[in-house]
């Protein structure tokens, strides 16, 4: 602080919470709506406080209800996304670590291509080949599979160029102190290289774990029964009938359960999610 | 950039680069060439032999008037997220950046929109604008204004641009409070010293030390705006009413797998690749150097 301007720092605050109640607010009311029944819900205006069937409504949507001849599940549907979002975070870390790896400790023919290779993925997301992409997952059986809904997102040019940074300031003694010992690249790898680069991986683990627990276009096309919806798709398909047959304490309750497992992971690892969101886009 | 001490082997560097390679071609560049492939072909009526056609569909594509609506619809679109979004941000950014106590209450809140799908956070905000029974809608209608984002395109239009700014706030508000915490305390010391006020500080110094963190943030909004903001659309308004909140990706994703036109559909794939070239290129050219953390 420069200097002391009370009036100033009170209204800092007054504007930073004017600013929390804007941005939580939709939050809280899927919170409330959660909380009531379809009936209270649908008696405008809305409650505005917590109500009495919390229980019954995050059970109901849990375990599935029948409703207009469709059973959603939620249960099954976060399952899916929680092992989507951990597969794609790991995968990609994974991958990312052994080309990296591959690009700054050895030479080989053809390396250049490869790293640009590497760096063109940047201009193809989904949107921009999304009918051929859905071909080749049709053609190779993928449909309605984890694998189809992971493995091709794993492919990351973010996290293999933040890697292959933070290894390039990793200092060349630590290789030769590993040759003298007699340790391979491998050994070298495993033991020195990816535990130096920890806070790295915890800090894309956040950012990767968002990105595919909140993965939308690319589930809408690789899945096309309802056994295999992550939670994002399900939600839509709750919605779609309208707006007076909607079950919207449901739905809400769904919202709720679907933001809850990233939202914790972003609040818990705060410190790697900034450094992982700053890292990555240099 | 070269590391001097290198391990050596024939074959190792290949199967560690290969697990990367066969997804990225795989799922990467042979769909991008079929994409571009077929953009120059065309179906008949039947779909049982297709023709090459050159640059027809492009043609055909740029003579829509329904595309050039959506081109206009997703640069007012992305203008006004990227304007809106980074003027709200930052406006937090200063006054989050001001306060010593707290600061760490009101980051934990403020990087919440963050964590919520774009999908979710649609639904939440078609919930509160619903015209029958939005909490919203029903605090506008009292306020004498008719809220129907179903039959009002402008209001369609405002339900996704606010849900997409919302989501993206959290973002923004980091990397200004990052730009702001690394201006060094000695230049805003120096001008108190000399007597400039707040305002005048923020104006003459903060400001302008920000503008590589602001251009920066201005790509990445407008790619966000043009990329990611699918989920939104489609769990929001779904291109509607009519198409007047069809964005470029709704309307290739629409053409493809609704309408089955395989060929405009590969058209308008092929020319968001080039938008997305060209805002990649942008990215790197004039951005990376001048950010500094």
């Amino acid at each position: 602080m420069i200097e002391r301007r009370p009036g100033l720092t009170v209204l800092s605050h007054v504007v930073l919470i004017l600013g929390i109640a804007i941005v939580v607010f939709p939050i809280y009311l899927a919170f409330v709506a959660s909380t009531h029944t379809r009936d209270e819900i649908l008696r405008v205006p809305m409650p505005l406080v917590p109500g009495a069937h919390m229980v019954e409504n995050y059970t109901a949507a849990l375990l599935g209800t029948e409703t207009q001849g469709a059973r959603v599940v939620v249960g099954r549907m976060m399952w899916i996304s929680l092992v989507t979002a951990l597969v794609i975070s790991i995968g990609k870390i994974a991958i990312s670590l052994l080309s990296a790896f591959a690009i700054v400790y050895f030479r080989f023919p053809f390396k250049k291509i490869v790293f640009w290779m590497i760096f063109v993925t940047l201009m193809l997301p989904v949107e921009v080949r999304i009918l051929p992409t859905y071909k080749v997952l049709a053609d190779l059986n993928m449909l309605n599979t984890y694998a189809g809904l992971t493995i091709p997102l794993i492919a990351s040019a973010t996290a293999t160029f933040l890697f292959r940074q933070f290894f390039l300031s990793v200092p060349d003694e630590l290789v030769e102190a590993a040759r003298i010992d007699g340790a391979g690249p491998m050994r070298f790898f495993k033991d020195i290289l990816v535990p130096l680069s920890q806070t790295s991986i915890a800090a894309l683990f956040v950012i990767q774990f968002i990105y595919g627990w909140n993965q939308y276009l690319w589930p809408l096309l690789a899945t096309t029964t309802e056994d295999m919806y992550p939670v994002v798709i399900g939600i839509k398909r709750m919605i779609a009938s309208g707006d007076a047959a909607v079950d919207w304490n449901l739905v809400m309750a769904t919202a709720m359960l679907a933001l809850i497992p990233p939202a914790i992971v972003v609040v818990l690892m705060q410190r790697w999610f900034v450094k992982g969101l700053v890292d990555t886009e240099k | 950039m070269e590391k001097r001490v290198l391990f050596r082997s024939a074959w190792l560097p290949w199967l560690l680069i290969a697990p990367q390679m066969a997804v990225i071609l795989v799922f990467f560049f042979w769909p991008a060439s079929q994409a571009i492939w077929q953009s120059m072909q065309t179906e008949d009526a039947f779909g049982t032999s297709t023709v090459f056609v050159g640059l027809e569909n492009f043609k055909t594509l740029f003579d829509d008037p329904a595309y050039i609506e959506s081109f206009k619809v997703t640069a007012l679109f992305s203008v006004l997220v990227a304007g809106i979004g980074i003027a709200i941000s930052l406006l937090l950014a200063i006054f989050a950046d001001r306060i010593l106590r707290g600061s760490l209450f009101y980051k934990t809140f403020l990087i919440i929109p963050y964590a919520v799908a774009p999908a979710i956070a649609g639904v939440l905000w078609v919930f509160m604008f619903s015209p029958s029974i939005g909490v919203v809608s029903y605090g506008l209608r009292k306020m004498g204004m008719d809220w129907n984002h179903l039959l009002n395109s402008n209001q369609a239009l405002s339900l996704i641009v606010v849900a997409a700014i919302w989501k993206q706030i959290s973002y923004n508000f980091l990397f200004f409070l990052a730009g702001l915490q690394s201006i060094p305390k000695a230049l805003i010391e120096a001008a108190a010293i000399d007597g400039a006020g707040p305002l005048r500080r923020f104006l003459t110094i903060q400001f302008p030390l920000l503008s590589p963190t602001t251009f920066f943030l201005l790509v990445i909004n407008v790619v966000y705006a043009f990329f990611d903001t699918f989920a939104i659309v489609h769990a929001t308004t779904e291109g509607g009413p009519g198409r007047d909140t069809a964005i470029l990706v709704y309307k290739v994703w629409h053409d493809g797998f609704r309408a089955l036109d395989l060929g405009g559909s590969a058209a308008q794939s092929v020319v968001l690749m080039v938008i997305v070239v060209v805002l990649t290129v942008i990215q790197f050219r004039y951005v990376e150097k001048k950010v500094q953390y």
